[in-house]
């Protein structure tokens, strides 16, 4: 039995920065606005900072794409990359070394400057041979959202209702965050008489294009309350890297992530939870598109295969539902700087423990899930971390 | 006995309605329609088509040699049917040759491939016409080009053909003609070219030909030859050379429904007339341009054994008609275009492309010799061969397996709006091969609501993206193009 990292990290001090086109901030503005804020949570200054991590795809290279910015006195810096889940991956990064016992404070950092590029859309990520099939990530989800509607006999209305109500949802939530990119409530009819993007999804299945950087600061457990009363605790850290095989073997059927069931079997597992559903109190999933969110559902064991709909007429993942999915708005709303995007997740649900929330607080939360993923659903990086109280 | 062993053809999917002319310009618009290559096709694309109809039931890899004829080659420098090989699957000791710059390069290639085998160099040789020329919009000779290619397989065995002989004239004239830097076909007057060369040279060809053979016009059961730019000057020249109408391969059904198809357009008509062949038919081929080349052919009892071909009839029933010229203009790169507010594409690199050519180019992949499983994989970060089994993991064992002339099905789709492709929406399918194996392509040549999870697809060879003046080539799937019988 490997060992846990369970209850040997707390966060104790998270920032994060407005997300959006933020066409007036170039990535170590935004670094270091995430950062500063990280250290007045946790009552600590810069330079107690010890090592550092940073997640980022496209904006930066080395641990300087902190260490310039944040002016950071020759301390150890590593910059990290897996692919849309590079921001947890930092965080992994910043907690393993907390609870090696090797530092007492780290920092985890994840930003991304999407807006440089006079595109809409990220940077091209061709092979070298230039034969890849001309699809856009859009492409890439709608096809599970084709398969999806074909395994479970819904009509491309019915299969596009069902997702319009995921987008509606977390447009509900994006509302009510001062931080979010898309502020604005929407109905199921405009999402489903909106331009398609890649068929089956539409504007409205795609979740944000946005700048923005958050940030953490981890100690050891044991420590945390010295920082400050209410510290949140790492239950688990778990991810799950693709063999890429869903693309050339007949086994996979596209409409579900192997990795995020996997990944999410072991987080549970090293969590100590046995009934996600009902347990968990509230997720921040990767739902860069609507059929993500939707699958993710299922892959997180919230709800049995096949029968998300059910879960999603019901309300079950709206902010007064059983198991509130993406208060904050989500990929969707809040946006989605690549490399922020996993610590801006566990930022929702450290506020969201804090009973910091505001308008979007939901009612005594103990366990929160965090469900990053990086590529395409036949080929990804899933990480899950849980945090609780 | 040398000859024809078998034959094949391409038409392009599109045709252009050339009533579409009048709309666009005004004007005239010829009868009928012409084929345009689709924005992904180009002279080596048709050409490899061709070639694969033509060797549909013959093992590629006993061929000799392949001898490429094209006044449209995409390179100045660098020989394309080495490149051809690949997806036809052919040998590496074979002898390749791009026939170019010539109208007649056809029949050039047909019989230097002739002369090889009767030599004893080759044993077999496929030679493979493809033309796509453009003429400057608006004009006649605009609605007159059509895009497609055909081929032959000569040989000494199953000869469906025999050559009983040949007469070539050279003839040094600027009838039709293309400069290094020219885009667009240039053509002297027209009278002048029909009267002083192609109604002189042709009679000069063919005459010298049935000389030769010690054969009168009235022993030939079909001729076939090209016409000129006014195809009524065909039917004139068969009058002044003494054939009566059921005598002539009437070029009229070709040039009304696919077009004037440069070096292409005699072997094309020579497909069309062999499908219709029987044992004993005595065919004349001449070719026209700078000179002709004349060939006279028996057909023999083998052609009943042939097999059935796509070739020109069926390909020809097969089509999509533009409703929208601008379409054509946008494929050719003829007008300026707003660029797709995305990513810019990567270079490609050659070092990649080269180490992967057999799997880019051939469409081959591997099948694992512990499991079983065929497996080809598009879309992989890392450029390399598969070395590890994606369904069992064993480790480097595997038998080379060819996913070129395979069918298959379509697991998934899209139809992306978003991607920056010429034809938009851009549409991707997730296809599971007849026989196992399943991979991501491109798809062509399909209305996107016919699109569906379930439908059969075949592989096509096209065009890619063109990179600092490479081209860069690979396989799409497209709906079964002829629906077997």
């Amino acid at each position: 039995m490997p060992g846990s990292i369970k209850d040997k990290v707390a966060i104790i001090g998270m920032g994060c920065t407005r997300f959006g086109e933020l066409w007036g901030k170039g990535p170590g503005d935004l670094v270091v606005e995430a950062v500063s804020d990280a250290c007045d949570d946790a009552r600590v200054e810069v330079k107690d900072i010890e090592a550092a991590w940073v997640g980022t795809l496209f904006s930066g290279m080395g641990g300087r794409t902190i260490s310039e910015p944040l002016k950071l006195q020759y301390i150890p810096v590593t910059r990290v990359e897996n692919a849309c889940g590079s921001g947890q991956e930092a965080l992994r990064g910043a907690a393993y070394a907390v609870a090696a016992g090797v530092y007492d404070v780290c920092l985890a950092v994840g930003v991304e400057k999407l807006k440089d590029e006079g595109s809409s859309g990220l940077p091209g990520m061709q092979n070298r041979t230039g034969t890849h099939y001309e699809s856009t990530p859009p492409g890439m989800f709608a096809m599970m959202a084709t398969t999806y509607f074909k395994r479970y006999g819904l009509s491309p209305q019915e299969g596009k209702t069902m997702l319009a109500k995921i987008s509606v949802k977390s447009h509900h939530n994006g509302m009510l965050n001062p931080k979010a990119h898309l502020r604005r409530e929407i109905t199921v009819e405009q999402v489903l008489s909106a331009p398609i993007i890649a068929w089956p999804l539409g504007l409205f299945d795609c979740c944000g294009v946005s700048d923005g950087a958050a940030a953490a600061i981890v100690t050891r457990a044991d420590m945390a309350k010295k920082f400050r009363p209410d510290p949140v605790y790492i239950k688990s850290l778990q991810i799950s890297a693709s063999p890429t095989s869903g693309r050339m073997v007949s086994s996979y059927d596209y409409t579900h992530v192997e990795e995020a069931f996997r990944g999410g079997m072991a987080a549970y597992r090293e969590a100590g939870i046995k009934e996600p559903r009902k347990e968990i109190s509230m997720a921040e999933v990767h739902d860069c598109f609507s059929i993500t969110e939707a699958v993710t559902m299922e892959d997180l064991q919230f709800s049995p295969r096949g029968r998300v709909k059910e879960d999603i007429e019901a309300g079950t993942f709206n902010l007064d539902g059983k198991l509130p999915v993406q208060t904050d708005g989500g990929l969707k709303c809040f946006g989605h700087p690549i490399g922020a995007s996993g610590i801006r997740m566990v930022y929702e649900l450290y506020l969201q423990l804090q009973g910091r929330a505001d308008k979007r607080q939901i009612r005594n939360p103990k366990l929160g899930l965090a469900h990053n993923m990086g590529n395409e659903p036949y080929a990804p990086v899933v990480s899950l971390c849980i945090v609780g109280l | 006995m040398i000859g024809i062993t078998s034959y094949g053809a391409y038409i392009p999917w599109h045709r252009i309605d050339r009533k579409g002319y009048l709309n666009a310009f005004g004007g005239f618009a010829i009868p009928g329609e012409k084929a345009v290559a689709g924005f992904d096709e180009d002279s080596i694309t048709m050409g490899v088509e061709a070639g694969l109809d033509c060797l549909s039931n013959i093992d590629p890899r006993t061929v000799d040699g392949l001898l490429f004829s094209s006044t449209t080659s995409p390179y100045k420098e660098k020989q394309v049917s080495a490149l051809m090989a690949m997806p036809l699957d052919m040998r590496a000791d074979i002898r390749t040759a791009d026939i170019t710059n010539s109208l007649r390069g056809s029949t050039t290639a047909l019989g230097m491939a002739l002369d090889g085998i009767r030599a004893g160099s080759a044993r077999s040789m496929l030679v493979i016409a493809s033309d796509r020329r453009m003429a400057a919009p608006s004009g006649m000779t605009e609605q007159g080009l059509g895009d497609a290619a055909a081929a032959l397989l000569l040989g000494t065995e199953n000869v469906i053909a025999e050559v009983k002989g040949s007469y070539s004239i050279s003839d040094e004239f600027a009838g039709m003609y293309r400069a290094d830097d020219d885009t667009f076909v240039r053509a002297w007057e027209d009278r002048m070219v029909m009267d002083e060369s192609y109604a002189v040279i042709m009679p000069e060809a063919i005459n010298g030909l049935l000389r030769k053979c010690g054969i009168s016009t009235r022993d030939i059961t079909k001729a076939v030859f090209d016409p000129p730019t006014d195809i009524r000057r065909h039917g004139r020249l068969a009058k002044d050379l003494g054939l009566t109408p059921a005598q002539v391969a009437d070029p009229t059904n070709i040039f009304l429904n696919v077009g004037l198809l440069g070096s292409a357009m005699s072997l094309m008509m020579l497909v069309s007339t062999l499908e219709d062949a029987r044992p004993g038919d005595r065919i004349l081929l001449a070719s026209y341009g700078n000179g002709a080349d004349a060939f006279l052919l028996e057909v023999t009892d083998a052609i009943r054994h042939l097999g059935k071909r796509r070739g020109f009839k069926r390909h020809l029933e097969s089509k999509k008609v533009l409703t929208n010229y601008v379409d054509y203009l946008r494929w050719r790169d003829l007008i300026p275009l707003e660029a797709a507010r995305r990513p810019e594409k990567h270079h490609i690199s050659l070092t990649a492309n080269w180490r992967e050519r057999k799997s880019i180019l051939g469409l081959w992949g591997v099948k694992c010799r512990r499991c079983g499983t065929p497996q080809y994989d598009n879309g992989a970060m890392s450029t390399g061969p598969i070395r590890i089994c994606a369904e069992c993991q064993a480790k480097d064992d595997f038998e080379d397996y060819c996913f070129a002339r395979r069918k298959a099905s379509i697991f998934s789709f899209t139809h992306d709006m978003l991607a920056p492709t010429i034809a938009s929406p851009a549409s991707v399918v997730l296809v599971e091969f007849d026989g196992g194996g399943r991979a991501f392509f491109d798809m062509t040549d399909r209305d996107p609501d016919t699109v569906e999870i379930g439908a059969k697809v075949e592989m096509t060879f096209r065009i890619i993206y063109v990179d600092r003046g490479y081209t860069n080539y690979f396989w799409k799937a497209r709906p079964v193009r002829v629906k077997e019988a």
